[in-house]
C-alpha cells in the first residue's frame, strides 16, 4: 500500500512537469519570447527540457519498478527476487556513466554556441539589412533606473522607449550596489556594477509594453525598482525622441545628484544626459554617488507593499523629479 | 549608545520574540535550579569531551535552528501569500530572508550533519573517540556561541539584511551601516573556527584510528563521505575565513578591500564567497548521500551496489565542486569563454551524481525492502532529488541561466536539492540512528505521519516555484504582482504542510521518549551492517571493549556470521580515556564576548576578551592532563550488564 501511495505521489509530481511543454508559448514570461535573444534562450530551454523529461521518466520508472517489485511484503515474492550478495556489474555501470556523459555533451554544444552568439548583436532576419545597434546607457541607483540615449541626447527615468527590429546595445553600470537589468520577454539579465561597464544586447520583434526590472537584490527598495519598456515602430520611436528632445527639460547636475539619493522616484525625462557629468561605468565615476550621499544609505523608507514612488514624493516641493527620502 | 539603539524597537513581532526569549530563559533557569540540575548539566554536558554527547548537543541545537529558520520561512510565505496585509515591510522581509538562509545553511544543515558524524563515524570505524576530543568540544562550543551571536541580532542591534550571500558593495559599511552585518561576519567567523577544526579532527580520526586492519576501501560509505567532506572543509573554509576577515577589516577598521571608494574590488567578494560557497553545498550534500547509502543498504537488506564507483563518485564530485563557483554569477559578464568553461564543468557534476542515483536503484534491485520511516525518507529522496538535479543542469547552461538567475526557478532548484538531499537525510539519519543515541526507537506510526506531511508539503511548496520563476518572479521580493498570486498561495499552503510535518516530528520525539520500548539489543533494526550496531545500547562511554579485526565491508554482517562481538573477555585491556574539561566552553565564551564587542565596535571589550581567550590558549598549552584508564574489571561489569550476560 505504502509503495502505491509513493508511486501516486511521484506520478502527481511528474504531471506538472509535463505541463511545461503545454504552457510553453502561452503566458509564462520567460517562455513567451518577444525578441531574438529571448527566442534563443527559449529554444535552448525547450531543448534541455526534453532531455530532462527523458531522465526523469527513466529514473522515476526504474524507481517505481524497484520499490513496488522488491518490497518485502509483496504478495507472490519469489526466492529468486532476493540476492543480498550482488555487489555491482561493470557493464551496466559503464552504460549508466556513458549515457549521462553523452547527454552533457549534447547540452554543452548548443550552450556554448549560444553563449558566443549572445555576445554579439542579434542578426537581422534573412533578406533584411543589418541595422546598427541603438546604444542606451542603463544605469541604476538605489532604487531607480536611468536610461541615457547619448546619440539622441535624451535621458529617461524608470521607463524607456525602443524601436522594434533593431538591436539595442545596453551599456550597464550602477551608481552604487550591484543590480541586474532583466526584461524577461526580451531576454536574460546581466549585472550592473559601479566602476565597470557590461554590454547586453536585446531586441524586440513585436510592439508592446514589456516589464523590466532590477533582478539583483540591492536593499530596501529592490522590489519596487521596476521599469516599463515601450517597444514601438521606428516612426513612433523617432517621434517620441523628437518630442522628448523638444519638450523635456535639461538635466542639471544638482538635479541629478538629488535623484541619486537613495529612494524611490517617479518616471521622468530630460533633453540631456547625466553622462555629461559622470559615467558610473568608468573607474573615475565609481564612487560618485557614495562620495555625495554616504550618510543617507542607512536611512530607512519603511516601505510597505501597497506603497509606490508617489507615496514618497515630497508634496510641498513642486519639482516632480525629486526623491523625497532624506 | 542609547538603550533604544541597542535593542531593536518598533516591531510588534520582535517585541513578541523578546518576551518569549525572556520567558524561556527564566523557565530554563528555574527548572535547573528547582531540580538541582546545575551540577549535572556542568559535569555531564557542558564539560564533556565524549563524541556521542557532543553529537547529541549538535543535533539538539540544529533542531532548534531548524525551528528558527522554519519560522522565518513561514513568515516569508505568509507575506507573499497575503502581500496586502502588510504583515512585513521591505526591511523586515530583507532581514528575514537573510537570516533564514544563513541559519539554515550554517547553523542547521552543517551542525546537524556534523552531529550525526560525531556520533556515528567513530562507532563505524571502531574508534573510542575522536583523535582530538578536547578540540571536538571546542568545535561544538565555537559553533554554538557563533549561532547564539548570530541569533541575538534580531533583538539586539538589528539583523543583517544583505542576503545570506552578503554581496559587496551592498554589505559594506557605506550601504549597510550599523551592527547588523557585523553580526553576520562575526557569527560566521566564530562558528567557522569550529567547522574547520572538526574537518581536521574527522580527517585524522578516519585516517589514523580505524579498527585493526580496516582498509580504506572497507570503510562504511557514510565514513567515506565524511572523510571527503572533511577534505572539502579543510580546503574551502579558509577561503571563507579570509573573506570574512577582509570584510570585517573593511567595515570596522576602514579598509577598502571590497568598497567602491579607494579602488576596492566588490566583485572579489562574490568570487571568494562562492569559492567557499559552492564547496559548502557539497559539504552538506555528500554526508547526506552517505546517510542514504547506509539506510538504503540496511533496509533493502543488501550490499551497496557498486561500492567502489560510489566512493569514486564522491571523490569526483568533491574535486569538481571547487571548479564551478562562477556558475553562481554567470551574469556578471565574464564573457562567453569563461562562462562556457564553467557551464561544462557544472554540467559534468551531473555524471557522478547520476552514477550514484543509478547505484542506489541498483541496490534496490533484487532487495527486500522494509518500509521503515528512515527508509521512506531515503526513498523519497531519490525522485525528489532528481527533479532538483535536472533543473540544476538547466541552470548550469549559462545562456539559459541568464533567464533563470535570481528567480524563483533558482529558489525552487536549491530547495529541491537542499531539502530533498540534506534535510531528508537529517531526518532519515536521525530516525535510523536514534535508538543508538537515546536507547529507544522513534514511534513509527507518528513518524510516518510527519513524513507524509513534510514530503507532500515540500512538493506543494516548491514545485510551483519553478513556474512562478519562469513567469519572471525574482527572489527576495517582498511583494508580488497579481499574476504570481495563485502559485504563491499554493506554495504557502505547502510550507505550512512542512511546518506541520516538523511539529509532528517533534511530538514524535516527546511521545517516544515516554512510551517507546527501551532497546535491549545493540542491533536495533536487526539488519545492521556496520560496526556501530555491534556496540551495546546504550553505548558505553568507551564505545568498544575490544576491537575486532576487520577484513571486509559491512563488518558487522561478517561478525554476526562468525558469531563474534566487540566484547571478547580474554582480550580485554585497560582503556585510556580523556578527562572532561571546562576549558573549551570558557575559551569560546570569551571569544563570544570578544566578537560581541567587535559587532558593536566596542574595542575595549573586544581586546579584553580576546586577551582572555589567548590566556585560555596558553593555559591549554601547559595542560598536562593525560586522562585516565578504565580498568578491566570495570569494563567487564559495564559490558555484562549492557549485554545482559
Amino acid at each position: 500500500m505504502k509503495s502505491m501511495k509513493q508511486l501516486m505521489k511521484k506520478g502527481l509530481a511528474l504531471a506538472p512537469l509535463s505541463l511545461v511543454l503545454l504552457l510553453s508559448g502561452c503566458e509564462l514570461a520567460v517562455l513567451d519570447p518577444k525578441g531574438p535573444v529571448a527566442q534563443t534562450q527559449y529554444d535552448l530551454i525547450m531543448y534541455s527540457i526534453i532531455f530532462m523529461l527523458f531522465i526523469v521518466v527513466v529514473v522515476f520508472g526504474a524507481f517505481a519498478f524497484m520499490v513496488i517489485r522488491y518490497r518485502e511484503n509483496r504478495p507472490g515474492r519469489k526466492e529468486s527476487d532476493y540476492d543480498p550478495h550482488m555487489h555491482g556489474n561493470n557493464l551496466i555501470e559503464i552504460v549508466w556513466t556513458v549515457i549521462p556523459f553523452v547527454i552533457v555533451i549534447a547540452l554543452s554544444i548548443p550552450t556554448v554556441d549560444s553563449l558566443f552568439e549572445l555576445e554579439k548583436p542579434p542578426e537581422a532576419a534573412a533578406g533584411e539589412e543589418q541595422k546598427e545597434p541603438l546604444v542606451i546607457y542603463a544605469t541604476t541607483a538605489d532604487w531607480k533606473w536611468f536610461f541615457s540615449y547619448p546619440e539622441e541626447n535624451i535621458e529617461t527615468v524608470n521607463y524607456l522607449h525602443i524601436p522594434t527590429d533593431r538591436p539595442i546595445e545596453f551599456k550597464l553600470s550602477s551608481a552604487d550596489a550591484m543590480t541586474a537589468l532583466w526584461i524577461p520577454r526580451l531576454g536574460g539579465q546581466k549585472y550592473n556594477m559601479a566602476g565597470m561597464e557590461n554590454t547586453l544586447y536585446l531586441q524586440a520583434d513585436e510592439e508592446g509594453v514589456y516589464d523590466g526590472r532590477n533582478s539583483n537584490f540591492n536593499g530596501e527598495g529592490f522590489t519596487k525598482q521596476t521599469f516599463e519598456v515601450y517597444a514601438e515602430s521606428e516612426e513612433d520611436y523617432n517621434s517620441w525622441v523628437e518630442e522628448t528632445q523638444s519638450s523635456a527639460p535639461e538635466l542639471s547636475q544638482e538635479e541629478y545628484d538629488e535623484l541619486l539619493k537613495p529612494g524611490l522616484t517617479v518616471e521622468a525625462e530630460y533633453s540631456s544626459t547625466h553622462l555629461e557629468f559622470v559615467d558610473h561605468g568608468t573607474n573615475e565615476g565609481r564612487d560618485y554617488a557614495i562620495e555625495r550621499h554616504y550618510d543617507l544609505y542607512g536611512d530607512l523608507m519603511h516601505l510597505y507593499s501597497d506603497q509606490d514612488a508617489e507615496d514618497f514624493m515630497d508634496e510641498e516641493n513642486d519639482d516632480d523629479h525629486e526623491s523625497s527620502v532624506e | 549608545m542609547q538603550l533604544d539603539e541597542f535593542f531593536v524597537t518598533g516591531e510588534p513581532l520582535i517585541y513578541g520574540g523578546m518576551v518569549s526569549i525572556a520567558l524561556v530563559t527564566i523557565a530554563i533557569l528555574f527548572i535547573l535550579t528547582y531540580f538541582k540540575k546545575w551540577g549535572w548539566l556542568w559535569r555531564e554536558w557542558l564539560t564533556t569531551v565524549d563524541h556521542k554527547k557532543i553529537g547529541v548537543m549538535y543535533i539538539l541545537s540544529a533542531l532548534a535552528m531548524l525551528f528558527r529558520g522554519g519560522v522565518d520561512a513561514m513568515m516569508m510565505r505568509v507575506q507573499l501569500a497575503f502581500p496586502n496585509m502588510n504583515f512585513l515591510n521591505a526591511q523586515h522581509y530583507d532581514e528575514i530572508f537573510t537570516t533564514h538562509g544563513t541559519v539554515m545553511i550554517i547553523f542547521m544543515a552543517m551542525p546537524f550533519l556534523i552531529g550525526l558524524m560525531n556520533i556515528i563515524v567513530p562507532l563505524q570505524i571502531g574508534a573510542r573517540d575522536f583523535a582530538f576530543p578536547y578540540l571536538n568540544a571546542l568545535s561544538f562550543w565555537s559553533f554554538l556561541f557563533g549561532a547564539m551571536l548570530f541569533n541575538i541580532s534580531f533583538v539586539i542591534g538589528g539583523s543583517p539584511d544583505a542576503g545570506w550571500t552578503s554581496y559587496t558593495p551592498l554589505a559594506g559599511a557605506a550601504m549597510s551601516p550599523g551592527p547588523g552585518q557585523n553580526f553576520y561576519l562575526m557569527g560566521l567567523q566564530l562558528s567557522g573556527i569550529g567547522t574547520l577544526a572538526t574537518g581536521i579532527n574527522l580527517m585524522v580520526t578516519i585516517l589514523k584510528m580505524r579498527a585493526p586492519k580496516m582498509k580504506m576501501f572497507q570503510m562504511p560509505i557514510f565514513t567515506w563521505s565524511t572523510l571527503i567532506t572533511s577534505f572539502i572543509i579543510v580546503f574551502a573554509f579558509p577561503i571563507l575565513t579570509v573573506a570574512l576577515a577582509l570584510m570585517t577589516l573593511d567595515r570596522i577598521f576602514g579598509a577598502q578591500f571590497f568598497t567602491l571608494t579607494g579602488e576596492g574590488m566588490p566583485m572579489m567578494w562574490a568570487n571568494l564567497f562562492w569559492m567557499w560557497g559552492h564547496p559548502e553545498v557539497y559539504i552538506v550534500i555528500l554526508p547526506a548521500f552517505g546517510i542514504f547509502s547506509e539506510v538504503i543498504c540496511t533496509f533493502a537488506r543488501k550490499q551497496l551496489f557498486g561500492y567502489k564507483a560510489m566512493v569514486w563518485a564522491i571523490i569526483l564530485i568533491a574535486g569538481l565542486s571547487f571548479l564551478v563557483w562562477v556558475h553562481h554569477f554567470f551574469t556578471m559578464g565574464a564573457g562567453a569563454f569563461v562562462n562556457s568553461v564553467f557551464s561544462i564543468s557544472t554540467m559534468l557534476i551531473a555524471v557522478p551524481t547520476g552514477v550514484k542515483i543509478f547505484n542506489w536503484l541498483g541496490t534496490l534491485y533484487k532487495s527486500k525492502i522494509k518500509n521503515t520511516v528512515a527508509m521512506m525518507w531515503a526513498l523519497a529522496f531519490i525522485p525528489s532529488f532528481v527533479i532538483g538535479g535536472v533543473t540544476g543542469v538547466m541552470l548550469g547552461m549559462a545562456s539559459a541561466d541568464y533567464q533563470f538567475h535570481n528567480t524563483y526557478f533558482l529558489v525552487a532548484h536549491f530547495h529541491y536539492v537542499l531539502i530533498a538531499g540534506t534535510v531528508f537525510a537529517c531526518f532519515s539519519g536521525l530516525v535510523f540512528w536514534y535508538p543508538k543515541m537515546f536507547g529507544h526507537k522513534l514511534n513509527e506510526r507518528i513518524g510516518k505521519w510527519s513524513f507524509w506531511f513534510f514530503v507532500i508539503g515540500f512538493h506543494v511548496c516548491f514545485f510551483p516555484q519553478y513556474f512562478v520563476g519562469l513567469d519572471g518572479m525574482p527572489r527576495r521580493v517582498f511583494t508580488i504582482i497579481p499574476e504570481w498570486m495563485p502559485l504563491n498561495i499554493i506554495s504557502t499552503i505547502g510550507a505550512f504542510g512542512m511546518g506541520a510535518g516538523f511539529a509532528i516530528f517533534v511530538f514524535c520525539i516527546l511521545y517516544s521518549y515516554r512510551y517507546s520500548e527501551r532497546e535491549k539489543s545493540g542491533d536495533s533494526w536487526g539488519d545492521g551492517r556496520t560496526l556501530e550496531w555491534a556496540t551495546p545500547t546504550p553505548v558505553p562511554f568507551y564505545n568498544f571493549a575490544t576491537l575486532p579485526e576487520i577484513d571486509s565491508q559491512d563488518a558487522y554482517v561478517k561478525l554476526k556470521e562468525e558469531g563474534r562481538t566487540t566484547f571478547e573477555e580474554d582480550k580485554l585491556e585497560p582503556i585510556h580515556m580523556p578527562n572532561n574539561t571546562g576549558q573549551p566552553i570558557i575559551m569560546m565564551g570569551f571569544l563570544f564576548f570578544a566578537s560581541f564587542g567587535l559587532v558593536f565596535e566596542w574595542m575595549w571589550m573586544a581586546i579584553a576578551f580576546l586577551i582572555a581567550g589567548l590566556i585560555m590558549m596558553v593555559v591549554r598549552s601547559f595542560d598536562y592532563d593525560e586522562g585516565y584508564h578504565v580498568e578491566v574489571d570495570e569494563i567487564k561489569r559495564i559490558e555484562r550488564s549492557a549485554r545482559g550476560l
